[in-house]
């Protein structure tokens, strides 16, 4: 096996990455069963260089492993045929660097080119076509879906997104900052800005204070709390439960209104710098925060119990949108939805992180359907709860550290990834630097880039007024995949 | 002659307080204060004021819809019993001119946002005209066989029940009224089967075939599917009321059946959540089997055991 084994959030050298044959990677690629979280070009001047990176969620550790194609090359033989798992990727691959996967099933455009995007079509009796978007009813972001559908059941539906494609990774070249990580995707804001923290401080090997580190842990959980009772409230009120929407849009609004107290923006926006963060969490805040989240939690317990012994409630949300454990995995499914398909990643816990250490992990009882997906939402509303309790305590102790440490200057020829878990699931972004120690190439992977596929598959064969209940219950990120 | 003539003034009110009221309830169990109830009133005038945007591909069929289907609902009400049982106009066989003139009401809406061309038009038809399909047997099923019992053929009978078949005649009054009330939250397009206040064009039923009608087309319809619900009220406030309570009292006891139904409405769609679409067939269905209950029950008093 020729990878260099790495660590969240550690730099290595990129001449420590290997250098293998395209042919041999691919050989290697098929022989494992790690799932890829990273198959990206950079341009090497006469070559492009394929990173690539599999995940091994048992060990924590990310495999790094890379290939030169030279540019007069145009075509190989595609790895999706035989492992789903590689499909976007690939296809990001063939769109960014012009480099075609032979025999791919699906070889379609992800972001750009737009106009040339073909639409599978079903010809048939009853056979109807319906086309959603880019522009929808509701305040949401731009994408199209198009259905292929016999009556009111869905055959097919395929997902064309990139109508929101700004150019994220170069943006990110040109002028980083936390500010751009933290506008890529509006309601991962921690998430991503922490991601984007880490991989620099990583990179330049800085250390950041204890306290900074837990105030940037309180404030993703905190994210999560509040979007994943946003996301409950949004999945009754699309089945128009009235009641519940109401309640958890308030509730919701307490957790939101907290962070403001904290941060001054209610989506925690400069909260995360590189180097630390800007605010502190002072003893009175910290009783505040506990305060508002015991009122949260028992509202939440008693909304949640009040919705699922309904049973118009229970009879809309089971066996709608199934999606199977295999086809999770197939798919390589990541975050929230693997986890409410019965999987168990969660990079949180995957990868060593010092203080989520001693957090117990409770088992799920998945059933793979939207139930499945409002229920998940619960359960980790409680355990964030218990865990932003857990680090406040931690938070307690150290009282006099700074909460903001001068970074270094990036280390020349360096290479590192940086794993956050956002409450969508796993936001990944990598960064490799050059002889002069500038950035030159910044990769981001949000996870409805993995999840996407899955919301498809979820819908087939399932009324097509039973997608939007999907579509809420997976909640993806448009502008997140779109980059 | 003055009980007439309140109707028609009635009919002009009660179905936008109607949809008020429910509103107003909705938000009520929302603990929300929401709109005042005359906000359909404010809406209708503003939609009135609107400029008309017509789309390319429809023709003159589309324009002239919102109208028909109005007259024919306003057809309708003229035979609908309101205040102390009367209607404006009462015949043998009002009953199939009210069911049919609904139904056309429906077919040119229908018609018109197939013609549209879009997709989402052409499901929220195909989903309309099966609930007709299934509901407009039902309707003749219950009210004929009133008929049948109290022998008199048009709307009178429906509040002649008890004196006709005495105790037995409660039965039958229940299972007219969930008839109905089936029929309302059908034809009203509320929760369990629609969900009036959803954004989600793929779900709606009512909602997404008017998608393309604007100003005073959108108002006309919004106030002629109001106004079917409050005529499908009036049948179920003509069989609850006694004949006996003199024009003030009647009408009295009418608005307050009006209010009493929008808040029952109002307190199902906060409570509960909207069926899954292949419920909703089953659960339009349901009024089929209350119907021949209703019949049957009929028939043991008319021909006994």
């Amino acid at each position: 096996m020729n990878y260099y084994t790495m660590k969240n959030n550690q730099r290595i050298n990129l001449l420590d990455i290997p250098t293998v044959e395209f042919e041999s990677l691919r050989a290697q690629l098929m022989a494992t069963n790690l799932r890829p979280i990273a198959f990206f070009g950079a341009d090497w001047g006469e070559n492009i260089k394929l990173f690539v990176a599999l995940a091994d969620d048992e060990k924590g550790d990310i495999l790094v492993t890379s290939s030169l194609i030279h540019k007069s090359i145009t075509e190989y033989e595609s790895i999706t045929k035989e492992n789903p798992q590689y499909h976007m990727f690939e296809r990001e691959f063939y769109e960014q660097f012009g480099i075609k996967p032979l025999n791919h099933p699906w070889l379609k455009p992800v972001r750009k080119n737009l106009d040339d995007y073909e639409f599978f079509e079903m010809q048939g009796d009853e056979t109807h076509q319906v086309a959603v978007g880019p522009i929808h009813a509701g305040v949401i972001e731009p994408g199209h879906f198009r259905f292929n559908c016999q009556g009111e059941k869905v055959y097919n539906l395929e997902i064309m997104l990139g109508y929101q494609h700004r150019g994220a990774e170069d943006l990110m070249l040109k002028n980083p900052s936390n500010q751009l990580a933290e506008s890529i995707c509006g309601d991962s804001v921690v998430a991503y800005s922490t991601a984007y923290s880490q991989l620099i401080e990583a990179l330049g090997e800085t250390k950041i204070t204890p306290r900074a580190a837990i105030i940037r842990r309180i404030a993703l959980e905190m994210e999560r709390i509040a979007i994943h009772i946003g996301d409950m409230g949004a999945i009754l009120g699309d089945i128009a439960y009235l009641m519940g929407k109401e309640t958890f849009a308030v509730t919701r609004t307490l957790v939101i209104n907290t962070m403001l107290e904290v941060s001054g923006s209610r989506f925690i926006r400069g909260l995360t710098t590189v180097g630390g963060v800007n605010f502190d969490i002072n003893q009175n805040m910290s009783d505040k925060i506990i305060s508002t989240l015991d009122y949260v939690k028992k509202t939440v317990d008693k909304m949640t119990s009040a919705a699922l012994n309904s049973s118009t409630v229970i009879s809309r949300l089971e066996k709608t949108g199934n999606i199977s454990l295999e086809t999770a995995q197939e798919l390589n499914m990541v975050g929230l939805m693997a986890r409410s398909c019965g999987l168990t990643i969660d990079s949180r816990f995957d990868f060593e992180d010092e203080y989520y250490k001693g957090i117990e992990r409770k088992p799920f009882k998945a059933t793979n359907d939207a139930y499945s997906r409002f229920r998940i939402r619960y359960k980790e509303v409680k355990e964030s709860i218990r865990i932003v309790k857990e680090l406040l305590k931690k938070l307690s102790k150290t009282r006099n550290q700074a909460l903001f440490t001068n970074p270094n200057c990036l280390i020349s020829n360096s290479f590192a990834v940086s794993i956050v878990e956002g409450w969508r699931g796993e936001v990944i972004h990598i960064a490799t630097t050059d002889e002069s120690g500038k950035i030159s190439r910044y990769k981001i992977k949000d996870p409805s880039f993995n999840n996407w596929w899955g919301l498809s598959m979820a819908v087939r064969n399932n009324g097509i007024s039973d997608f939007p209940l999907c579509n809420k219950g997976f909640d993806l990120s448009y502008c997140g995949f779109d980059l | 002659m003055l009980a007439k003539i309140l109707n028609i003034i009635l009919l002009l009110i009660v179905p936008f307080l109607m949809i008020g009221i429910i509103r107003k309830t909705k938000a009520f169990w929302g603990a929300r204060y929401g709109a005042s109830i005359f906000q359909p009133f404010y809406d209708f005038v503003k939609l009135m004021k609107k400029d008309t945007i017509f789309s390319n591909s429809t023709t003159i069929l589309f324009k002239i819809a919102p109208v028909i289907s109005f007259v024919c609902v306003v057809f309708a009400s003229l035979f609908t019993p309101m205040i102390m049982g009367q209607s404006i106009i009462n015949i043998q066989g009002g009953l199939i001119f009210f069911a049919y003139a609904l139904g056309l009401s429906k077919f040119i809406s229908i018609l018109a946002a197939m013609e549209t061309a879009s997709s989402f038009e052409g499901m929220g038809s195909s989903r309309e005209a099966c609930f007709t399909t299934i509901i407009e047997p039902a309707f003749f099923i219950v009210i004929a066989s009133i008929m049948a019992l109290c022998k008199v053929y048009t709307f009178d009978s429906l509040n002649q029940i008890i004196v006709s078949s005495g105790s037995l005649g409660i039965l039958i009054i229940i299972f007219a009224i969930l008839c109905l009330s089936i029929m309302l939250i059908t034809e009203g397009a509320r929760v369990p089967v629609d969900d009036p206040a959803t954004h989600l064009e793929l779900t709606m039923i009512h909602e997404v075939m008017i998608l393309d009608n604007c100003s005073q087309e959108l108002a006309i319809i919004t106030y002629s599917a109001a106004a079917k619900m409050f005529l499908i009220s009036s049948l179920i406030a003509t069989i609850i009321l006694p004949l006996n309570l003199g024009l003030w009292a009647s009408l009295g006891a009418f608005l307050g059946v009006m209010v009493l139904i929008s808040i029952i409405i109002g307190t199902i769609e906060s409570a509960i959540a909207r069926f899954r679409m292949s419920h909703v067939f089953e659960f339009v269905f349901v009024m089929s089997s209350l119907a021949l209950v209703a019949t049957s029950l009929v028939a043991l008093k008319l021909y006994g055991v």
